[in-house]
This record gives structure tokens, C-alpha cells and sequence, in this order.
């Protein structure tokens, strides 16, 4: 009787285990690389904008503070867009006739506010408050990265879930001292760059700061703050 | 199954002289071969085979139709509402799973006690179990709500930077099922090596030729993959042993666990073993007598098995009346208020029809069992097997209904009604069973070939 397959069907065969293998792992890696790739995050993804607005040149070229446009970052939950007016202020004697700002000038003009596209943006089944980051010690790097050196505003870091936790599960690696959260250029402390609190103890090592300002500012449990309830309320 | 020369031949191995053989008298192995496997490759297509497969299919459009919808608009197009936010999904996970354990029970543990008799139906019980599993492991993922996101129920390196809750027994319940279907997925394919070997050979189109030869993997019938190859059997079988008694454990931890009054109690393991065997045994036997009437294998599969079949049922089924009797005594005994309600609910609460039903179709009807010629007859023992199969559905009602509309709080109680949709998804399953199990019987010998030709004189080894 002929044989059904050709003698070659047995190698394929052994292959095909392998084979299997291979192709399942890759898949599986693939799916875990695809997850935390800027392609699903938009990491590192600098987004258009109806104005090419430089964070680079305001904040650390003009040296303008956080809070100058990002006023209720203290206070409130949303950090704040400016309103046009805010843009205004310099802008009605500066680069008045920038073609660039037209936008800005219009939306002045007709009250229509202009549209940014969100770059950090969290799920709406998230509850995110700026505030108490930003009164119990979270500099605004932690979050947003080196914003002063972004010519147009990309997210520095995932907003994923395990990145959150890196921080709610060991907070004293990340504090600093409140006076130093709209710092761009702070260092944590080190043997070459110690840092000094308002009382006049000195640090050297950052988790000894952390643990210092966590029991100053009153931070909550690691329990408390990676109970599912803090952020899914 | 390996005979070894100081063994008797089941043939012969009748303990009375009027117990049905195992197989009938005249059997040879080209005889064995060709009744199994023409089945397959010589029978033509019936009108009788073609009308079952056609109500399974429609009934698995109706399934289709009914999780479409579902995904759309969500569960709340069944009936649950919280408090009793189960319902179906988890009455028919628990069915289902249940009636999957007597095909491991029949291929594992029948395997590894040399019990013989087995070897006649285990491959279509296999081939249940993995039906069942099937239509079991669609509710927790339809109950989810979000099933395209059923992966989070696996550990895995997640950009969400937790775990699943191990200390769930919701999470053991993936690991046990997933366990449950793959090894009987494996079980049932190796056990199928060497009679797709035999389909190969005796397949006249070349398609059938090649695909059965694919699936034999290059089974050559030597002494060499022999020897490999009861050393392998018995080891899967020995892996599948402990899954009999563990994943229904693991299913009535989900209950056992929690602090419902009903559910929180010591003696569910044992109980929901013993009833998922109760049940898994009632759907061989509704399997296996329209199979043999059907394709007359009545000298395969012979009225021994049947009546085997009826024992065990009988044996699993006063284990479970002890588990509701036991039930009933702690819920008094423990002099909790909570259990007590609990039971007097049952009785005489708004649920109280299904449990008396449920005591009937699961205690008193099968108890007819106990004559021998009730167990004689295979029109009385394909309606009870009904019966208790209704009446296993009955009881998961009433575990989770009950004690999720009445728990501690009476300002939390409710009322649980099940919509056209609830019973649009458990028809659905039942379809996807049949189907399966009708396109089975056409494709593959649904009784083993090489099993039942050792149970055969010629088979035994003569020492000179």
C-alpha cells in the first residue's frame, strides 16, 4: 500500500512541536510588549495642538511658574487649563502679530476657548485629585517628567496602573519637601547634594527624607493608599 | 487496558450466572473493529441523525442570538439583580461541570482499578466530559459582563501591577477547570492514538485518509509505541485522578467559602462529588442508550453497563440524600438563627416548590433503582437518568437562589426570576452538547477500538 504522507511529514511533524512553542511564546511576549508599548500608552507621544505651545521655552526659558496657568493645581483635583486671558497677558504686547498665536488671538476675540488636546489622560474610572499629590510632597517631575525641557508636551510616564502603584506602594522613594514640588531642577538628596528642610535637618539619602516627610505630611498607610478604593471609588 | 497472563478474561469474569456479559458471546477483533469503526466510514448518513443535528444547531443559533444580545446590552438582560446576583450563569457552571466528572470517573479511576467494563464507554464519556466542560466554562465568562476581558482572570504579568486574588476561591476555580478541560482534552486524544491508527487504515476516501493519518500522529502499532504507550495512559490517568474529587471540590468552595447561610458549611466538598458523579452517570446513560439502540452496539455496550451504571447512580445518589439530610440536622444543631431560617425557607419559602421537587426527582424516584428489574429495563433507566439530571439542575436553584434571596439583612431580601434570555442560554448549551456530541459519534469511534479488542480470548497472553 502507498503511503499516505511523504517521508518529509515526519520532520515536519517533529517541527511542528517546536514550532508550537515558539509561536505561542512569541505571541504571549508580543501581547505583553504591545501592553506597555506607546503605541497602546501614547508614552512619550507628543500630541498636536491648535497652538505648538512650548512648555520648554515659558517654563524655563521665560522661567514662569507652574502655577502662573495651572492655577488651581493646590486646591483642586484638575490642575487647570489657562483661559485665553492668561495667554493674553503677555501675548497683547508680545508677538503681537505672530501668525503662530492667530489661534489664540481669535479665540480672544470670539470667546470661543481653544481646544488642547489632553496628553496625561487618566480613565474615567480613576478618581485622580492634584491636590493632595501635590500638598503631600509628589513634585509635578514624578508625574509629568522634565516638562521645562519639552518643546511640545508629550506624557513623560505610562498613567498605567503598575505605575501608579510604584509610587502608592513605596511613596518615601518620590517625596520631596512641599517647597520643592514646582521645582523642575531638583536633585534627590545625596552625600554631594544634601537637602535641607525648613527646621534645619539635613538629608543625605532619599529614603530617610521619605520616611521623614511621610510621617510629617501625615501620609496614609501603604495600605490605605493601594486599597482598590482610593482610586475605583 | 493491558492484560496480564494470571488475569481472566472479562468474558468469562460474569460473578452470576444471569449477570448480562460485557460483552456479548461471538466477538472477534476484525468483528469488534468493523462494528466501530463502519459506524463512522460505512453508515450513511441517517434522516434521524440529520434531524438531531439540526435541532442542536438551531438551538446553538438561538445561543448565539441570545450572547450577542447579551454583549450588547449586558447581563442585565437576565434575571439576576442583586442580591441574587448569580443565577443561571452559576446554576448551569455548576450543572454542566458536574456532568462532566463520570467521564473521568469512568476513563481515570475505572482505569487504574483494572475495572474492565470501562472500556466500552469511556471514549464517548471522555468526549461528554469535554462537552460539558465546554458549555460550563462559557457561563463564568458570559456572567462576567466583559468577557473580552476573561484573560485578567489569569496571573500574568499585567500592566495593572496586581495579582488576582488568590486567596479567591473564584481563582482557584480557573486554575481547577482550566486544569479539568486540558487534561481531559489530552486524555481523550491520546486515548484516540492508536484507533485513529485503525480509522486510517480502514478509511477509504483520501481525504478521510489523511486526516485520520494526521491525527494518528504516525501510530505504527509496534511493541516499541505499545510499551510507550500504556506506560503514558496510566500515568494521565493517574494525573486525572485526583481532578475527579478536586474540581468540584474547588466549584463548591465558591459556596462553601462564602458566609451565606446555606453555603458556609464542611460537608459541600464531599457532597458536590458525590452529586456531580449522580449527575455525570445520568448523562452516560442518556448517551449511551439512544447509542447503542441507534448504531446496534447493544453487544458492546451491554445491559452489564447499564446496570453498573444504575449502581453507581444509586450509591452517589444516597450520598447526596445524606448530604441534604446533614444539611438539614446542622442547620438546627449549630443553633444559628441564620441556618435555621435558612432551612425553614427552604421548606416553606417562596423557593420552596423546587426543593421538594428536587427531593423527589433526586432522592425518591432514583430510589426504584434498588429492583433489580427496574435496572433491567432501559426505558425506566433513560427517564430516570432524566429525572436526575432535572433534579441536579433542581438543587444548584435552590443553593443559590435561596440563600441569596434571604440572607442576614431582610431589608436586603429580593426575589429572583429568570428571564426568556436566561433560558435562551442554557437551551443554547444544551444544543452546543448535542451537536458536539453528534458530530463526535460521526467522526470518530465512539467506543475504543483497541480497548475492547483486549477484552477479547484471542487478546490473552498464553504462557507456554
Amino acid at each position: 500500500m502507498a503511503q499516505i504522507f511523504h517521508r518529509s511529514a515526519n520532520s515536519i511533524a517533529r517541527l511542528s512541536i517546536i514550532g508550537v512553542v515558539v509561536i505561542v511564546s512569541v505571541l504571549l511576549w508580543a501581547g505583553l510588549e504591545m501592553q506597555r508599548s506607546p503605541y497602546a500608552t501614547y508614552q512619550d507621544v507628543a500630541q498636536a495642538q491648535p497652538v505648538p505651545f512650548s512648555h520648554q521655552h515659558h517654563a524655563a526659558g521665560d522661567g514662569i511658574d507652574c502655577r502662573y496657568c495651572h492655577t488651581s493645581v493646590e486646591s483642586s483635583s484638575f490642575a487647570g487649563i489657562p483661559p485665553t486671558k492668561t495667554c493674553m497677558n503677555c501675548h497683547s504686547q508680545i508677538w503681537t502679530n505672530a501668525p503662530m498665536l492667530e489661534p489664540v488671538r481669535e479665540s480672544f476675540r470670539t470667546g470661543q476657548s481653544l481646544i488642547w488636546t489632553r496628553v496625561d489622560d487618566l480613565p474615567d474610572f480613576v478618581y485622580f485629585d492634584h491636590s493632595i499629590h501635590v500638598n503631600k510632597g509628589v513634585g509635578c517631575f514624578s508625574c509629568h517628567g522634565q516638562v521645562d525641557k519639552m518643546p511640545l508636551m508629550y506624557a513623560a510616564n505610562s498613567l498605567q496602573m503598575e505605575w501608579c502603584l510604584n509610587c502608592h506602594r513605596a511613596p518615601e522613594k518620590f517625596l520631596r519637601p512641599r517647597d520643592q514640588v514646582f521645582n523642575m531642577s531638583y536633585q534627590q538628596p545625596s552625600s554631594d547634594n544634601p537637602v535641607k528642610l525648613d527646621d534645619g535637618s539635613v538629608f543625605t539619602d532619599q529614603i530617610a527624607l521619605g520616611n521623614e516627610l511621610k510621617h510629617r505630611y501625615h501620609i496614609r498607610t501603604v495600605q490605605d493608599i493601594t486599597s482598590c478604593s482610593t482610586c475605583h471609588r | 487496558m493491558q492484560q496480564g497472563p494470571e488475569e481472566k478474561t472479562i468474558l468469562q469474569d460474569v460473578p452470576w450466572p444471569d449477570e448480562p456479559p460485557v460483552m456479548a458471546p461471538g466477538q472477534s477483533f476484525g468483528s469488534v473493529t468493523d462494528t466501530i469503526a463502519d459506524a463512522v466510514l460505512q453508515r450513511p448518513i441517517g434522516l434521524g441523525w440529520l434531524l438531531g443535528l439540526f435541532i442542536g444547531m438551531t438551538l446553538i443559533g438561538l445561543l448565539m442570538m441570545a450572547v450577542t444580545y447579551l454583549f450588547l446590552v449586558g447581563v442585565g438582560i437576565w434575571g439576576i439583580e442583586i442580591p441574587v446576583a448569580w443565577g443561571f450563569a452559576i446554576i448551569n457552571f455548576v450543572w454542566w461541570i458536574g456532568i462532566g466528572h463520570a467521564g473521568t470517573l469512568i476513563s481515570a479511576i475505572l482505569l487504574l482499578l483494572k475495572q474492565t467494563w470501562r472500556n466500552s464507554i469511556n471514549r464517548f464519556a471522555e468526549a461528554m466530559t469535554l462537552f460539558a466542560v465546554a458549555c460550563a466554562g462559557m457561563f463564568p465568562l458570559l456572567h462576567m459582563g466583559r468577557p473580552w476581558l476573561a484573560y485578567w482572570m489569569f496571573p500574568y504579568p499585567s500592566s495593572m501591577g496586581v495579582w488576582p486574588q488568590f486567596r479567591s476561591p473564584l481563582v482557584w476555580d480557573v486554575f481547577a477547570v482550566s486544569t479539568y478541560a486540558t487534561i481531559s482534552a489530552v486524555f481523550w486524544y491520546v486515548g484516540l492514538v492508536p484507533d485513529l491508527a485503525t480509522m486510517r487504515e480502514k478509511a477509504t476516501h483520501p481525504a478521510g485518509k489523511k486526516l485520520y493519518g494526521l491525527l494518528a500522529m504516525g501510530w505504527r502499532g509496534s511493541a516499541r509505541h505499545w510499551k510507550n504507550y500504556e506506560a503514558l495512559y496510566i500515568l494521565l490517568a493517574g494525573i486525572a485522578t485526583p481532578l475527579v474529587l478536586s474540581v468540584h471540590t474547588v466549584v463548591s468552595f465558591d459556596f462553601a467559602v462564602a458566609i451565606m447561610p446555606g453555603w458556609h458549611t464542611t460537608i459541600f466538598p464531599p457532597y458536590f462529588v458525590a452529586g456531580a458523579i449522580y449527575s455525570g452517570f445520568a448523562m452516560v446513560l442518556v448517551l449511551a442508550i439512544p447509542i447503542r439502540h441507534f448504531y446496534h452496539l447493544e453487544g458492546m455496550i451491554t445491559m452489564r453497563h447499564l446496570q453498573n451504571s444504575a449502581k453507581i447512580m444509586l450509591a452517589t445518589g444516597l450520598i447526596v440524600a445524606y448530604g441534604y439530610a446533614f444539611e438539614a440536622f446542622i442547620a438546627f444543631y449549630s443553633g444559628s438563627t441564620y441556618e435555621r431560617f435558612m432551612m425553614q425557607n427552604r421548606w416553606f419559602g417562596q423557593y420552596s416548590m423546587f426543593y421538594w421537587m428536587l427531593i423527589l426527582f433526586n432522592i425518591l424516584i432514583p430510589q426504584v433503582l434498588w429492583f433489580p428489574k427496574i435496572r433491567a429495563n432501559v426505558r425506566w433507566l433513560f427517564s430516570i437518568s432524566l429525572v436526575i439530571l432535572v433534579g441536579m439542575w433542581l438543587e444548584r436553584f435552590v443553593i443559590i437562589v435561596t440563600s441569596l434571596s434571604r440572607d442576614y439583612l431582610p431589608s436586603s431580601w429580593g426575589h429572583y426570576t429568570p428571564t426568556r434570555w436566561d433560558y435562551a442560554v442554557l437551551a443554547g448549551t444544551i444544543g452546543f452538547f448535542a451537536t458536539a456530541m453528534f458530530i463526535f459519534i460521526r467522526i470518530m469511534p465512539s467506543i475504543s477500538i483497541f480497548e475492547m479488542r483486549a477484552l477479547l480470548p484471542e487478546a490473552e497472553v498464553k504462557a507456554k
